[in-house]
């Protein structure tokens, strides 16, 4: 798929994502519009994966241990064809499966739960080893937020994942530079995440997580280093693709008024031309 | 530190433990054991001798390790994830939340030394509150093994049983209570002595204390039954609507705080449906001194002498 498609499909996402946030009256947006195009990238470039059989045993597996943009995930799944498209209007819903966030006993392609931050990276740890002891090529992508990287578990799992020199594990850090509160830089300031991964004896790559050429090069198996586990530091906007929440920190989890939905869906719309 | 019985006939269940999951690594190579730099104190030294692949050591690092069995479950392993309990139990609970319980994930954990199994190594080592902890999560079976024979069984139930479970294992020596053919019922209590006047329910190392308390009661004319429940959750309410039905009064006794374990859930029971006395012997809400493990049971009251007397006691408050 060309990085213009990929483009496309980002932009319709992005625009679902917007209006699901606007209806349910909830949602992480800022990060959803952050996270949006290295989903799209790997869901429809990278990833083997079948929504026919979405237990297949030789499916590349995918975590979101940022699990609070769940709506991104679900919506590239729907998009994929793993859940209707017309259940995304259930988001947050009474009983719907969409909750905020992901579950894999309800929502087909969801491979573990997260939402408590710092668990993805542990469990992708475990699914890399058990390729490694079955020899098997499949592949294991975890997406983190930037500030959950100040979850310690985050920091044991690099550990293992050196040690057992999983080179089929990929870490992508979502680096908006902003979490919940502030930045990170205000917080607790991990930045920068390449030296820190390297010394723990990582392949580390730096893209523009917007992208779509950038992302897909540094996802595929041609970048990496046989035995070292590969981290993508994905530089990256909260709320990109829309003017007024990019790089805003209010837009953590801000529900757009109808004028702020009207302009936001007609910036995604006008870049979508 | 052993229980107050011939040294001769007392074994560790870890030796048990590790004997059967080695001989059920060898038919199903897709068992792997996970664990904490635990490796001698989980005495997994000959699985790894013999699976060498198959220990997965994550180092000092729990909240890891369990995740890491979600996702060697997720890969198609059968984790077994082994290490000390306070610290798989206390340190990696969201975790076993989680990614195993929550995300019914085929993750068996294990905790090794529970209770108060490292009585002299002060309460950051014991293991008191496991029960109560992982009994409040749904899908995560707790099961806590009387005799080495027990401790066979259910580790060979875990391996058939899809989804996770914690197995509560101690190091304290114990008697066998159970015939080598035993085979182990999740959510069955089993009879080891039956009687008329009073019930004692145990689990753990406490079961053979409280089949020596009903010798001792029986010498003084009182026919005490006594249930092994080493199931916790789900639990056999029928074998507690019985006992209450046919002896009119409950003790319950365990290796942890009486505040959310073994005792409370039969109280649950108890109150929801068979009203009788009940009495909950534990360790009462506190952190335990030092001390060996059997002399912090005889501490709290729970030589086989004093669970008889308790029983006595609770006797008089019968209708």
């Amino acid at each position: 798929m060309t990085p213009a498609e990929l483009r496309r499909i980002a932009n319709r996402i992005r625009r679902r994502d917007v209006q699901a946030v606007f209806e349910a009256g909830a949602g992480h947006i800022g990060g959803e519009m952050s996270v949006i195009d290295l989903l799209t990238c790997l869901y429809f470039h990278e990833l083997s994966v079948d929504p026919a059989d979405p237990l297949d045993p030789e499916r590349d597996r995918l975590i979101l241990s940022k699990g609070h943009t769940a709506l991104a995930l679900y919506i590239v799944l729907s998009e994929k064809g793993f859940i209707p498209k017309q259940e995304i209007s259930t988001f947050l819903g009474h009983r719907s499966r969409l909750n905020g966030h992901p579950n894999r006993v309800y929502v087909p392609g969801v491979e573990t739960n997260t939402g408590p931050l710092g668990h993805g990276l542990p469990v992708g740890v475990g699914m890399a080893k058990a390729a490694k002891l079955d020899r098997r090529s499949w592949r294991t992508f975890v997406i983190t937020g930037d500030g959950e990287m100040q979850e310690g578990s985050n920091w044991e799992a690099i550990m293992t994942a050196a040690q057992f020199r999983l080179d089929n594990l990929t870490l992508i850090i979502d680096h908006n530079r902003l979490q919940q509160g502030a930045s990170l830089a205000d917080t607790n300031e991990l930045a920068p995440f390449a030296p820190k991964l390297a010394a723990f004896g990582w392949h580390v790559e730096e893209i523009d997580g917007h992208d779509p050429a950038g992302i897909c090069r540094a996802v595929s198996r041609a970048t990496g280093t046989p035995d070292k586990p590969k981290c993508i530091v994905a530089h990256t906007n909260k709320g990109h693709g829309i003017s007024f929440m990019s790089d805003n920190v209010a837009w953590h989890h801000k529900v757009p008024n109808v004028e702020q939905y009207e302009q936001a869906m007609a910036e995604l719309a006008e870049a979508a031309e | 530190m052993n229980a107050p019985f011939d040294a001769a006939q007392l074994h560790d269940c870890r030796d048990a433990f590790v004997a059967t999951l080695e001989a059920l690594a060898e038919a199903n190579k897709h068992i792997v054991a996970v664990c904490n730099d635990s490796v001698g104190s989980s005495k997994l030294v000959g699985f790894r001798d013999r699976f060498p692949d198959r220990l997965i050591n994550v180092g000092i690092a729990e909240q890891n390790m369990v995740g890491v069995g979600a996702g060697l479950a997720n890969g198609g392993k059968v984790p077994y994830v082994c290490a000390a309990s306070p610290f798989l139990t206390g340190r990696a609970l969201e975790q076993i939340k989680a990614d195993v319980a929550y995300s019914r994930t085929n993750v068996k954990l294990v905790g090794i030394s529970s209770g108060m199994a490292y009585g002299e190594l002060g309460a950051t080592h014991h293991s008191i509150e496991d029960f109560a902890w992982i009994r409040a999560l749904p899908n995560v079976p707790v099961i806590a093994p009387a005799d080495r024979v027990e401790t066979a069984a259910a580790v060979t139930w875990a391996a058939q049983h899809v989804g996770g479970c914690f197995l509560r294992l101690s190091r304290m020596g114990v008697p066998d209570l159970f015939p080598a053919d035993h085979v182990f019922e999740l959510g069955k209590a089993n009879l080891l002595r039956d009687g008329g006047d009073v019930t004692i329910i145990a689990n753990g190392v406490l079961a053979h204390r409280a089949v020596m308390a009903a010798t001792l009661l029986a010498s003084q004319g009182v026919s005490a039954r006594v249930l092994n429940m080493a199931s916790v959750r789900p639990m056999d309410a029928q074998a507690i609507q019985s006992a209450a039905r046919d002896t009119g009064a409950i003790l319950t006794c365990e290796e942890h705080t009486i505040f959310g374990g073994l005792g409370s859930a039969v109280a649950e029971v108890v109150v929801d449906s068979c009203p009788v006395p009940m009495t909950r012997l534990g360790v009462p809400g506190v952190f335990a001194h030092t001390g060996a493990a059997n002399q912090l049971l005889d501490d709290f009251g729970m030589s086989p002498e004093a669970i008889a007397s308790s029983a006595t006691t609770l006797m008089k408050r019968k209708a």
